[in-house]
Order: C-alpha cells, then structure tokens, then sequence
C-alpha cells in the first residue's frame, strides 16, 4: 500500500480512541452498576443507590453516549487522515 | 365488544400491515434477497435493526425476569445494550468495508480457508437455532393468549404463522417490514408502561417514574416495593444477592454475544457507506434503549402491582385476597384468562377461601404460616414470561391497550425469528451450498434451499420449543453465548491482528464452541432434552458459574487457543495482511461484491 505511514498513523489513533472509549464503557457497567456498586452506596437516587440507577439506566446512556462520539470522531479522523469513502 | 374480539382485531390490523409491505416490497434476484440492494438509511436501518433485535426475549420476557429478581437481573439490561458499544467500535465499519454478504465469507476470506467459513457456518448456525427455540417460546405464549387456548397449540399455529411470514420476503421485505413492527412493538411496550407510571407515580415517562415517589404512600416507589416484597418474605427488590463473579460473567456474555450474531451483524451490510455502519450502530440502539430504559420499570411496577392485587388490604396485616374476589371482581378477570394458557395458577391449599402468595421457602415466613395456618404460597405457578403480556390487564387498562400489546408481542417474536431463519438459510444456501457443496448451484435453487433450510430450522425449534429449556429470556441468553465463544472473537480477531492465521481460528472458534457447548448441554440436557443433564444451574460444575454465563469463558478460550496454535503454525501470507490492512480503512469502500 502507497501510504502505509499514514494508514498506520490512522491505525494507532483508532485503536486509542477504541481503548478509552472501552474502558468508559466497562467502568459504567461492570464498574458502577455492580463491582463499584458499595462505593457508590451513599449517593442516594429515587429510593435506592447510584449504583441501581447505572445498572439500569444510566450505563445504557452511556452506551449511546460512546457510539455516537465514536461515529463522530472517526469520521473526523478519516477526513484528517484523507481515508473517507469519497 | 369483548377482549378477545379486539386483539383478533389489533392483531389482525398489524399483520395485514406487514403483509402488504412484504407483498410491496418482494424481493426478486438473490442480492435483494440478502442485503436489500445496500440502498438503506441509516436511521432507517437502525429501526430495522432494532425490530430484528428485540425479540420476544425482550418484549415478552426481560421484564419478567426483571420484575421476580430485582437488580440482579440488570446483566440483561446492561448485556444487551452494551453489545453494540462493542459492534459499533470493533466490527461494525470494518464488515461493511470487507463488503461481502454475509458474516462467513468475511471469516473463510480473512483466514483463506473454506474449513473456517465451514465451521464458521456451523457456529451460526448452532447459535441462531438456539436463539429461535428462545423466540418460540414467546411465540407460544403470545399466540397461546391471544387465541385463548393452550400454550402448546398456540406454540404450534405459531411456528406456522413464522414459516409462511419468513418464506415470504427475503431482507428488503424484511427490512420495511421491520420498521412497521418496531413502531407497532414500541408502541405496545411504552403505551402501557406510561398508563401505569401515571397511575402510580404521576410521571409519564416510566424511567423517571421508577426512580419518583409511590402516589398512594408518599414514599419513593422502590422504597415502597422493597418493604412490600421482604413483608412477603422475597429478597429485597433493590439489593444485589447474586454471586457476583457470576453476574460479571452474564454480563460479559450478554454483550460479547450480541456482537457475534449473525442476523444483527447481517444488518451492517445493508447500509451504503463504511461512515454509515458507524451511525447505524448508534441508531439502532437509540431505538432498543426506548424499550430498555422502560423495562425495569415496567418489572418494578408490575411486581407492586401483583403483590398489592394479592393482598389488596394493606399487607398481610389486612389480609389476603379471596378466591371470591377473583372470580366475581372485574380486576381480576386477567387471571381466569391466563389460567387458559397453563401459564398461571392458583390453589387455595389450606381452604380458608383466600389465597395467600408468600416466599414459602423463607424460615420466618414458614412459621409465620404456621401461626396463621397457611399450608404454603397458594399463587402455585406464574410464568415470567407472562408479565409483560399480561401487564396491562392487570392495572385495569383500556381494552384497546391490551389488544395493542398482543399485537407487539407478537410483532417483536416474529419480526426477530423471520430474521434469524433468513440468517440460517443464508448460512446454508449462500455459505454451504454454493459456498462449498455446489458452487454452481442456480440462483432458483439457492432461493429454493433458502427456504428449506428455514423449515427445517423451525420443525427444530418448535419440537424443542415445546419443552424449552428455560424462560424464553433464558434460551435466548445461551444463544448469545453460544455466539459470544465461536462467532465473536474470530471477527475480531480477524480484523485487528494480521497475525492469527487460518489453523489458529479455526482451532479457537472450535474450541471456543465445542467447550461451551458441552458445558451448556452438561446443564441443560444434551441437545436440550429434558432430564439429560448431569449438573444444574443452582449448583453448576464450576464454581459457580452458570451455564447462561460460560459464553464469556468460551470466548477467552477461543483467544487462547488462536493465539497458541498460530504461533505453532505457518504465518499468515503477505496477500492476507494486506487484506486486512485495506479493511482497516474505508476508503474505496464502494458496492459489495457477490464472488
């Protein structure tokens, strides 16, 4: 491929962005909603505990928080790195 | 008109709704078949996706589960949401670049061996028909209530009802079809949850009512339901009681699975661009979060509303409701309608002309009973799986209401089963068939071995639909992770290591399989038959990891062995790297080549 450098340099922030966005998403779910849970026991919301409210609701907004900035972000990032489709 | 009058009519309404969209919308060459001709819109896609997702495992079951075990049930909420964080970053975009049709020629292409996309074929076609069992299921509990007869024969008229709809049309019929049964499913599912979010706590908007206060006690509503559910002996609503490690691990295989199957993945093919596939992701779970962030409050306050309906005094102190009651007073009717499909029961056991539903298995309440000369919980049998169904008769709403719900259940157990069988026929006519056994097998006779395939993936799945085994929910959790230890990480292995070669994936995808499977059987019954199983969930071979939760095990196994048996075998070739170095950008995307 003519422009690996710059394929690779495209590679290498991709990846980044995919690990950050990785751990948010793990902190969320399997952080706050259960293995961070007792930690969070003080925050009261709505008759029970921070921790209930991520595991089933907050976490899901996350979710679509993360996809729709990664959707933006790697558009970007094609753009930047002169890789879009057209 | 009467109740039963009505849902023939919603029912009825809806399916000539989908059918003239079929009939509209038929496909003709098999490209339209499969992808749609790639001419769908993201936001489009998305809703489609979201129809052929939630399935009757999240209509007609996730509540229920939710609602009879609290927060330790959230793994489904968390596990079928954050699958797709995983879709949209880790294949989603580069599947749509490889641009072919379907998830088994990505892998016998990226691993240049027609054995992977063989045993890659075989793993999709284990994991769908798993998942279609869990759909018939609801299928017959759907269709067993609306037609008010047994859950078998609703079973059966069901299955006939799914082969004609799936024979129909191929994706594109599918496609338009499926937004008209997400409107029509998310309608049924978020109609009632507000009537009764009003009813209870003066929010319309069900995912803030959980979290408001109770209108009739003043009191936050899950405080409320908590002190209701302990009084009756039952864990308390809000508290995590489940092993841990073992929820960790549903969780995990929830997710993982979500991203390995084939009929959602199928979808990311159909839309034009590689930009595209990233959006899509993220409208379509835009479209499963209206429904996920309304489940657990429709669970939470359906269980207030059972526990207050059978002790509709204030509480044990005010004593339980009689079996008078339950015949003569309207709010009961639900009961006598679902004691037709088998699904709900009651018994007054000590004769005292009241019936008494209490966690008999709990040391306190027994000898409370004792005291109070009950003889056990008289409310002998309810089915999870008809909470959501049933739901709405049982706050008393509209008529209208409860024929809207029939028709979404039956609407989202449908629309997800007509996408798997198509994802099964696909496997078979397009990856078996012409892919291996017969490549020069005409177009006539792949459309014609599609439609085999899926009778014989239906006769499968009914005959073990009928002694299924678990909540439809529960059946469906071990497809994904049947999915999660084969499918999954030979995708992603594929697109983000140059490394892994063609014995090492396909090692991994059948050890991955073969230890899940095994693992799952030794629990559930070989080939699911009943009685045939060694172990049981309550007390599992290891530790104590259930057979729903080993998918996220299968799937470290599948990396592990990968990983070994590539560096004991032969590099991958110089032209494969490159292969996967072009998927990795999308630029030069452009339309999707059949071989």
């Amino acid at each position: 491929m003519a422009d690996d450098s710059s394929n690779n340099a495209y590679w290498s922030a991709n990846v980044r962005i995919i690990l950050i966005s990785l751990v948010i998403w793990a902190l969320v779910s399997f952080g706050f909603g259960i293995l961070l849970r007792p930690m969070l026991s003080g925050i009261a919301v709505g008759g029970t505990d921070l921790g209930f409210w991520f595991a089933q609701q907050g976490s899901i907004l996350v979710f679509l928080a993360l996809i729709f900035f990664y959707a933006w972000r790697m558009n970007k990032l094609d753009a930047e790195h002169g890789v879009s489709e057209e | 008109m009467d109740q039963f009058t009505i849902n023939l009519l919603f029912v009825g309404a809806s399916f000539a709704l989908y059918i003239g969209i079929a009939i509209w919308a038929r496909a003709g060459s098999t490209s339209e078949f499969y992808a749609a001709g790639r001419g769908v819109h993201p936001v489009t896609n998305g809703m489609a996706t979201a129809a052929d997702w939630m399935s009757a495992a999240s209509f007609i079951s996730m509540a229920g589960l939710i609602a009879f075990t609290g927060y330790d049930n959230s793994s489904f909420l968390m596990g079928w949401t954050g699958g797709y964080v995983l879709l949209a970053l880790l294949l989603a975009p580069y599947l749509r670049k490889f641009g072919k049709f379907t998830v088994s020629e990505f892998i016998g292409d990226r691993f240049y061996s027609p054995t992977a996309r063989l045993v890659a074929v075989v793993c999709l076609i284990v994991a769908s028909t798993t998942y279609v069992i869990g759909q018939m299921t609801g299928v017959g509990v759907a269709f067993g209530r609306f037609l008010e007869v047994s859950n078998t024969t609703g079973l059966l008229i069901g299955a006939c009802v799914v082969f004609a709809y799936a024979v129909f049309g191929g994706m594109k019929g599918v496609t338009y079809t499926q937004v008209a049964q997400y409107v029509v499913l998310i309608m049924a599912y978020t109609i009632p949850a507000i009537f009764i979010s009003l009813q209870l706590t003066g929010n319309p908007i069900p995912a803030l009512g959980l979290f408001g206060d109770h209108v009739a006690s003043g009191e936050p509503l899950l405080a409320k339901l908590d002190a209701i559910v302990t009084e009756l002996g039952f864990n308390e609503y809000t508290t995590h009681h489940a092993d841990t490690l073992n929820m960790v691990l549903f969780t995990l295989s929830l997710m993982i699975g979500t991203a390995g199957l084939p009929h959602v993945i199928m979808r990311f093919f159909t839309v034009p661009r590689v930009a595209d596939a990233r959006w899509s992701a993220g409208w379509a779970l835009v479209f499963i979060a209206l429904l996920y962030l309304t489940a657990p409050a429709v669970g939470a306050m359906a269980r207030l509303n059972i526990s207050d309906m059978m002790w509709p005094n204030g509480g044990i102190e005010g004593g339980a409701v009689t079996t008078q009651q339950i015949e003569e007073e309207k709010r009961y009717d639900w009961m006598a309608t679902w004691q037709k499909t088998g699904l709900l029961d009651w018994e007054d056991k000590n004769g005292d002309g009241k019936i008494q539903y209490y966690n008999d298995k709990n040391a306190d309440m027994q000898a409370m009973a004792a005291e109070k000369g009950w003889t056990g919980n008289e409310l002998t049998k309810f089915n999870r799986d008809i909470l959501v169904l049933a739901n709405p008769e049982i706050a008393n709403l509209p008529s209208w209401v409860i024929g809207l719900v029939a028709a979404g259940g039956l609407a989202a157990a449908l629309s997800t089963a007509a996408g798997l069988l198509l994802a099964i026929s696909s496997a078979v006519s397009h990856d078996l068939i012409k892919g291996s056994l017969n490549p020069n097998i005409s177009e006539k006779g792949e459309l014609l071995s599609a439609r085999i395939a899926m009778a014989v993936a239906i006769a499968v799945a009914t005959y073990l639909g009928l002694n299924p085994p678990g909540f439809a929910a529960q059946t469906v959790a071990l497809a994904f992770g049947l999915a999660a230890a084969s499918i999954f990480p030979a995708l992603m292995m594929g697109i983000f290591s140059t490394k892994i070669n063609n014995t090492g994936a396909v090692a991994g995808m059948l050890a991955g399989l073969g230890v899940t499977l095994v693992y799952i059987f030794l629990h559930k019954g070989w080939f699911f038959v009943p009685g045939t199983n060694s172990f049981t969930d309550a007390d599992p071979l290891l530790g104590t990891i259930k057979s729903t939760s080993f998918g996220a095990i299968g799937a470290m196994i599948n990396f592990a062995v990968a990983y070994i048996v590539t560096g004991m075998t032969k590099p991958t070739p110089q032209h494969i790297k490159d292969l996967v170095e072009s998927v990795r950008v999308p630029k030069g995307a452009g339309e999707a080549q059949d071989h």
